[in-house]
């Protein structure tokens, strides 16, 4: 990174004495623009020192900034709404009595879970993420992720964000922490909702496991919370290839269209027999191993390869997205 | 330690040899920059002069290909975290978060400065919506704002904090008559506080208008700078005779040794001679030209400019 940093973080800044008066000792609040702030105010004063607590004051504004967006509340909706149309299509599917599927976890026509939905509401959960994990979060994150920095810097506000000055690290680090902040979220909105939906439409009770087990509503329903968590875990490298895409473009709807062609792009490679080479590689190749959890007891081999490889994701892109945009020049 | 004494040297920015080039085209050609403390400086220039790619170089926005500068006495990018906070700037029109009012655009902006304290956020940023005119529709999404509205919330933007430097890239664009007068009242206000303004303009009477220093650039090199009064000078005035006997009067004037007479309708202009104004006035009544207007004609920074140029105010190709 070019643009040092060192001092980033230095607790008091060095008061700078001013030509004729010494510096006014940096105790009190900033003096408030405006007739109050006298004629000395101006020239004489000193860099005001960085606050590590007033530094987290851009995470906060970036999570209300995102959060405050049509297109963000637009995105949770639609993640919101897959659950019901699951939920519903199976009450319809099934309110002859019949059964969805031909049995097996896998088994069937549809997303993982979905047999045992009508048995259980809870497992409308698992169907929900698992419908939705493939393509809908992880697009989502796209489009979160890919607009942090391009959809600033093609609106000109980077610039002015720059010279704030946010700081081209913590900027980014702001945004990718908002990104991940939306990953969680995302997947907490599809889990709650399919949890609803569940309840309103099915019995609850005790779930049986994958491995045939039974265990209580209570620890189904932490498996569920575990769930989500893996699954929000799970886009984490999208969330850090999407940031990356994003430093390398001004335009935010090039970023994000780059971002979401990439995720289907990775999709299909994963689908090819012949490139099984590169499939560990792929950073959806483990997505579904969430399904391990509601084995007894857990299987945790392919959870935890999954969370490598976003760990590892991460530390590429993200290493990549600091590289690019520390050094990029602010043209918008 | 001359570096962090950025009063010592009595200049708020200064540039040595600073040069950014685009491929084979030269933006900026090895400006050597020095802005006085205290000062209201014009930067002055066509547009595509490399006005606003200079600005951009001093707050660290895009790297220098070659050369060095010094804001605040500081060394930029470099330093980019001590220098800012004590810098305010409009950088090529304001930019805004259309979804947010115009209060939510400012609360957004300065939480985005680590040095700003979150207890006195809304005080601050309500001051500065008060000092541009804006309170009354500080709660209208910035969207629905109009240009001038705009501009000028990019200019409270740069006034939420009490700053030692304010860099204002062209200002006034898109304001009325009325708006450009607050602009400039409000430029006079800050200077007289003790904030040296960067002011960047195309517009020559803008600049004479408020600045006390300018720089003058042209395809990316700087051709002068210094006081504005100094640079006026540097073009002479004209004297300036109106009268119906335009014949007359050009005789006379010549013959006191008046060099580059120019006839008009009814008016007669040529470089001042050495001898007393009076006495060349006296002559012209004597000779009997029915003098209706006499006197030297301030020489305008225009003047000035085209004289340093040798060409018009247009586009830079």
């Amino acid at each position: 990174m070019s643009r040092a940093e060192a001092d980033a973080v230095a607790g008091t800044g060095t008061p700078v004495p001013g030509k004729s008066a010494p510096a006014a000792p940096e105790t009190g609040a900033p003096e408030a623009p405006g007739p109050a702030a006298g004629p000395a105010s101006a020239s004489d004063s000193g860099p005001r020192p960085v606050r590590l607590a007033w530094t987290l004051g851009l995470f906060r504004s970036e999570l209300s900034i995102t959060f405050r967006r049509w297109r963000t509340l637009a995105l949770l909706a639609v993640l919101a709404a897959v659950p019901v149309l699951v939920g519903i299509a199976v009450k319809i599917e099934t309110s002859d009595g019949g059964s969805i599927g031909g049995g097996g976890p896998d088994g069937g026509g549809g997303p993982a879970f979905i047999a045992q939905v009508t048995n259980n509401g809870l497992f409308l959960v698992f169907t929900a993420l698992a419908a939705t994990l493939p393509f809908f979060l992880p697009m989502a994150i796209g489009v979160v992720a890919g607009d942090a920095i391009a959809g600033e810097a093609s609106a000109g506000t980077l610039r002015y964000l720059l010279v704030a000055p946010a700081g081209r690290t913590r900027l980014l680090l702001a945004k990718y922490a908002t990104t991940l902040t939306f990953c969680l979220v995302a997947t907490l909105v599809v889990a709650v909702s399919a949890l609803a939906v569940g309840a309103l439409l099915f019995p609850l009770g005790e779930v049986t496991t994958i491995s045939g087990t039974r265990i209580g509503f209570g620890d189904g329903l932490l498996r569920a919370l575990l769930i989500a968590l893996v699954v929000a875990a799970s886009l984490i490298g999208v969330a850090a290839l999407g940031l990356f895409v994003s430093t390398l473009t001004s335009s935010g709807i090039a970023a994000m269209a780059t971002t979401v062609g990439l995720l289907i792009t990775v999709q299909i490679i994963d689908q090819i027999p012949q490139l099984h080479a590169v499939h560990p590689y792929l950073f959806s190749h483990y997505w579904l191993s969430f399904a391990d959890l509601m084995r007894d007891p857990i299987y945790w081999d392919d959870l935890v390869k999954n969370l490598g490889l976003q760990a590892l994701y991460a530390g590429v892109f993200g290493s990549a997205a600091w590289a690019r945009f520390g050094a990029k020049d602010i043209a918008t | 330690m001359p570096s962090t004494k950025g009063g010592a040297t009595g200049s708020v920015i200064e540039t040595f040899g600073l040069t950014k080039r685009y491929g084979r085209h030269l933006a900026v050609d090895r400006l050597d920059l020095t802005v006085p403390r205290g000062s209201v400086f014009g930067f002055l220039g066509p547009n595509g002069s490399g006005k606003t790619t200079t600005i951009r170089m001093l707050m660290g926005l895009i790297e220098p290909t070659s050369g060095r500068a010094k804001v605040l006495g500081r060394p930029m990018p470099f330093q980019a975290r001590r220098v800012l906070p004590q810098v305010g700037a409009l950088i090529e029109g304001p930019a805004l978060y259309g979804f947010l009012s115009g209060r939510d655009n400012l609360l957004r902006y300065d939480s985005a400065d680590p040095t700003a304290d979150p207890r006195t956020r809304r005080a601050r940023a309500e001051a500065a919506l008060d000092r541009v005119g804006l309170t009354a529709a500080a709660a209208k999404k910035a969207k629905a704002y109009s240009l001038g509205m705009k501009q000028r919330l990019g200019l409270a933007a740069a006034l939420l904090q009490p700053r030692a430097l304010l860099v204002l890239d062209e200002p006034t664009n898109g304001l009325d008559p009325q708006g450009m007068r607050e602009i400039r009242s409000l430029v006079r206000e800050l200077a007289s506080e003790g904030t040296t303004v960067f002011l960047s303009s195309h517009l020559l009477d803008e600049i004479e208008q408020v600045c006390t220093h300018a720089a003058v650039m042209t395809q990316g090199r700087l051709i002068t700078q210094g006081p504005v009064a100094e640079l006026a000078a540097g073009a002479r005035g004209r004297l300036t005779v109106t009268t119906p006997d335009t014949g007359d009067a050009a005789r006379v004037l010549k013959e006191l040794g008046v060099a580059d007479l120019v006839v008009t309708e009814d008016r007669v202009t040529g470089e001042p001679p050495g001898a007393d104004l009076a006495d060349v006035n006296a002559a012209l009544v004597e000779a009997g030209v029915r003098v209706r207007g006499f006197g030297v004609e301030r020489a305008s920074l225009e003047d000035a400019f085209v004289a340093l140029t040798g060409e018009g105010f247009d586009v830079a190709g």
